[in-house]
């Protein structure tokens, strides 16, 4: 009965709102600086339907709507106007001419760097150059921090390498690409990542869940696409200069031309460094690897609007150095001090053509061609491994329509080859592997324009390694309300498994390893395959007059056949088939809310029930957080006359207890029950632009200084069997504060 | 052989639309209009009519390019098709009750573009 009298009430109330009236008058300054009413100026409340103009005295009269606060004011030869309106109120305009004050920077909304859409089939989140800028620096492993869908675990005390996972699952699991072409995979499955600098991006699309068959049928938990910066819209110069105090020292530089009117060249230069040393923990190893990086990007690209032709071509080249291990210069006994190093080289080039006919706007064709050779050699005490990674890959993609352009298809075909040359420990253990594929893929996609699309794929493909076999994958999207939707996806997607890449942290083990060999292709062992399905929803709002959603989504990862890799005996690691159940349950909910003009709040809490059959029973994975909370608050001040402005963020993390397989090793920091203390994490930054042109940054990554106090097991015996640096929770490193400038010419 | 299979699947559905373009017809004229929510309304509108594969039209020159199927629909049906929800084309006038229905930001008659 309340509730019935409260919908009444609200229903009034809305009706009586919605016919009120906004009055006011617009004009123009002339140039005796006398105000001149404006008749005929467009008046309308943005995104919506509702608009007026004015009359001969300038005055106009609008209805003031709920749906948003944002009124335009929009006449030819003069300058576009958004004002905010809160209340209503007498509001006179004054409108600007065009040719007037370009340099002056008016923000009417600001654009949020995280961008989820209503529209999309996929559950894709789009992350902007902007966005980027919120993380420390200075590579896209590091980026993901500011982003609620992906977590960023530390994965290795020599090595210092960061991992991301998505649904709870390794990033082995998701299939990352570059421009849509597969990237980091097979050999630079761990550090892949690391090795892209951030400031070549242009902005980052995440999918959750299963992915286009277009793409291929490696994604299992989602995918990371990565755009790179074009040459003909990046800034004819940019300058980016980092260092912090534990002694990273990172610049990037771009510079772009344009040749003439088609053909425009882009050459991206990034170095890094760090020599110094630290052992804040005092176990006498680096808490961070001494390293030199060296990155180069040739980038052209041609356009010819009027044929309708984009092409690209790449060349690239990489190359990284990395000391770790023991401070040989403060050893505190005498013995052969244990030390690592990995040394990396990679040359990438690739080819991208499309082409739409003008005549027939809604036919495309695209191809996509890369060719990479990935080289590491590396050793860690008295462990090798080097591995050599030649890989070519080709896509073609022909898209047409079915009727008209509600109905899309995608068809197409693909092939890759990759070659893989391992030495394992010694040359004895030299695995070679040739994965030959070739696949045709069809997609379906359906928009009715309005509440429902769906997207319908299938490909099938031959591997010389995985057998003959089809990729279903299907996803839809149902908008009953403007500011509701359903999304719903379900697939399959299988991988080829390179198990020694990609559980490279074994090597600062002293851990023996076992391969359970079950007459499989890959190392003795069966391949992958998984299927995924999920369920997502989002809800907008308008409180306060400010936008704001709230997504609530659910994925369960299925595995059919998994590689397990089992840590749980000391000294030992074993790779073996799956025998039983495993999955990976992942639950978010999001919010995400405008707070006020300036502020944005991003918060989620995350819940994965990761779980597999292990030999030794049914158990959570370990080093897998079953809570995580986020919080990220983003402030940024109104830009006064010359363009100037602050902005600030700041990211708070908790992460829940985790499981240690080798929690008997650990003094009484671990609760008896085998788990990690929970912990919190935050990091900030602080920018000030000077105009578009130039800004400095400070920052501070770890701020509240945790640590894990014993991240090296029996570091004093390094060449011991119990001798582990893979058994992390927690940063190794303390609070690192670093500065930075941008410049833009 | 499996390998022909995928072939010839390929091949049969990029013949399928090329069929298709055999019969279709490219064309453009005038659809009144001032805003972009005109543009949405003349875009979902002009896709629906049968026949239509194709609609895209443009605020500044209040141009609508359209391809359509020319053995299941003529033009001038599409524009009959076009006033009926609203808009005046070259050949036909949208009614004064249909043309008082639309949102007030689309009132082409008095407005001018925004």
């Amino acid at each position: 009965m309340r509730i019935r009298f409260f919908l009444i009430v609200l229903l009034l109330f809305s009706k009586s709102h919605s016919q009120e009236l906004l009055n006011g008058k617009v004009s123009f300054i002339n140039n005796e600086n006398k105000s001149i009413p404006l008749e005929g100026v467009s008046i309308y409340w943005q995104e919506s339907s509702v608009g007026v103009i004015s009359d001969v005295n300038g005055n106009y009269s609008i209805p003031f709507i709920k749906s948003t606060n944002l009124l335009v004011f929009k006449m030819l030869g003069f300058k576009e106007d958004v004002v905010t309106i809160n209340k209503i109120i007498n509001y006179d305009h004054i409108l600007k001419n065009e040719s007037n004050d370009l340099d002056e920077v008016i923000v009417s909304k600001r654009k949020n760097t995280i961008q989820k859409s209503y529209f999309k089939t996929q559950n894709i989140v789009n992350v902007s150059s902007d966005e980027l800028l919120k993380a420390a620096c200075c590579n896209i492993s590091e980026s993901f921090e500011t982003n609620p869908s992906i977590d960023v675990s530390y994965s290795n005390a020599i090595t210092g390498v960061k991992q991301v996972r998505m649904l709870g699952l390794e990033s082995p699991y998701l299939l990352i690409t570059e421009e849509n072409i597969p990237m980091v995979r097979g050999a630079s499955q761990v550090f892949g990542l690391s090795f892209i600098p951030g400031t070549w991006v242009e902005s980052m699309q995440i999918t959750k869940g299963m992915g286009s068959v277009v793409n291929g049928f490696e994604s299992i938990s989602g995918q990371i696409n990565v755009e790179l910066k074009k040459p003909i819209n990046d800034a004819p110069i940019f300058i980016n200069v980092f260092s912090s105090n534990m002694g990273r020292k990172e610049m990037n530089l771009h510079l772009n031309k344009k040749l003439n009117e088609k053909f425009s060249t882009g050459l991206f230069l990034h170095a890094d460094k760090n020599s110094t040393i630290h052992d804040n923990n005092s176990d006498g190893f680096l808490d961070h690897p001494k390293y030199k990086g060296f990155n180069f990007f040739n980038r052209w690209q041609y356009t010819d609007l009027e044929k309708g032709v984009v092409g690209f071509l790449g060349f690239r080249f990489m190359k990284n150095e990395k000391d770790s291990g023991e401070d040989v210069d403060n050893m505190k006994v005498k013995r052969l001090p244990w030390l690592s190093e990995i040394n990396t080289n990679r040359f990438d080039s690739n080819f991208k053509f499309g082409y739409v006919n003008p005549e027939i706007p809604y036919e495309t064709i695209g191809a996509q061609i890369a060719y990479s050779s990935h080289e590491q050699k590396s050793f860690f005490g008295i462990r090798n491994y080097d591995i050599n990674h030649n890989s070519f890959y080709s896509n073609f993609i022909y898209n047409s329509i079915l009727g008209n352009t509600m109905h899309k298809f995608k068809g197409g075909f693909s092939y890759s080859y990759d070659d893989f040359d391992e030495i394992v420990d010694t040359e004895k253990r030299n695995y070679n592997r040739k994965d030959k594929s070739f696949g045709s893929f069809f997609e379906y996609s359906y928009d009715d324009l309005e509440k429902l699309s769906l997207v319908a794929g299938l490909r099938y493909d031959f591997h010389n390694n995985l057998g003959s076999f089809f990729t279903p994958r299907f996803h839809i999207r149902y908008q009953p309300l403007e500011r509701s939707v359903f999304r719903f996806s379900v697939g399959s997607g299988r991988k080829s498994s390179n198990i020694f890449s990609e559980n490279q942290g074994v090597f600062s083990t002293g851990r023996k390893i076992y391969i359970d060999n079950n007459n499989g292709n890959f190392y003795g062992l069966k391949s992958e395959k998984a299927s995924n399905y999920g369920i997502s929803f989002r809800q907008g709002f308008l409180l306060n007059n400010q936008e704001g959603d709230i997504t609530v989504d659910y994925y369960i990862t299925d595995f059919i056949n998994q590689i397990v890799v089992d840590w749980e005996k000391q000294g030992e690691l074993h790779f073996y088939n799956l025998e039983g159940k495993s999955f990976a349950k992942s639950f978010q909910i999001e919010l995400d809310y405008q707070i006020s003009k300036d502020i944005r709040i991003k918060s989620a809490y995350k819940n994965y029930v990761v779980k597999k059959q292990y030999n030794s029973g049914f158990k959570q994975n370990p080093l897998t957080p079953k809570n995580r909370f986020f919080t990220n608050i983003d402030f940024s001040s109104k830009p006064i006359e010359n363009g100037s402005y602050w902005r600030y963020d700041i990211t708070y993390n908790w992460i829940g207890k985790q499981r240690m397989p080798l929690h008997s090793m650990y003094p009484s920091l671990i609760t008896s029950n085998g788990l990690s203390p929970s912990y919190n994490l935050i990091n900030t930054q602080l920018t000030r632009v000077f105009s578009s042109k130039f800004e400095i940054y400070i920052g501070g990554e770890n701020i509240g200084n945790y640590n894990q106090i014993n991240p090296i097991l029996d570091s004093t015996n390094p060449f011991g069997l119990n001798f582990d640096s893979s058994q992390i929770y927690a940063p190794i490193m303390g609070t690192m504060l670093y500065i930075g400038i941008r410049l833009k010419l | 052989m499996r390998y022909l299979f995928v072939l010839l699947f390929f091949i049969s559905s990029f013949i399928y639309s090329q069929d298709i373009n055999n019969k279709s017809v490219k064309t453009s004229f005038k659809v009144s209009g001032v805003c972009e929510m005109c543009k949405l309304r003349i875009e979902k509108g002009a896709i629906k009519i049968k026949g239509v594969k194709y609609a895209s039209w443009d605020v500044n020159s209040n141009k609508l390019s359209i391809i359509y199927n020319s053995n299941k629909i003529n033009i001038d049906n599409i524009h009959k098709n076009i006033a009926k929800f609203g808009h005046d084309t070259d050949k036909y006038k949208a009614t004064d009750e249909v043309y008082q229905s639309l949102p007030e930001c689309c009132y082409y008659k008095t407005l001018s573009i925004h």
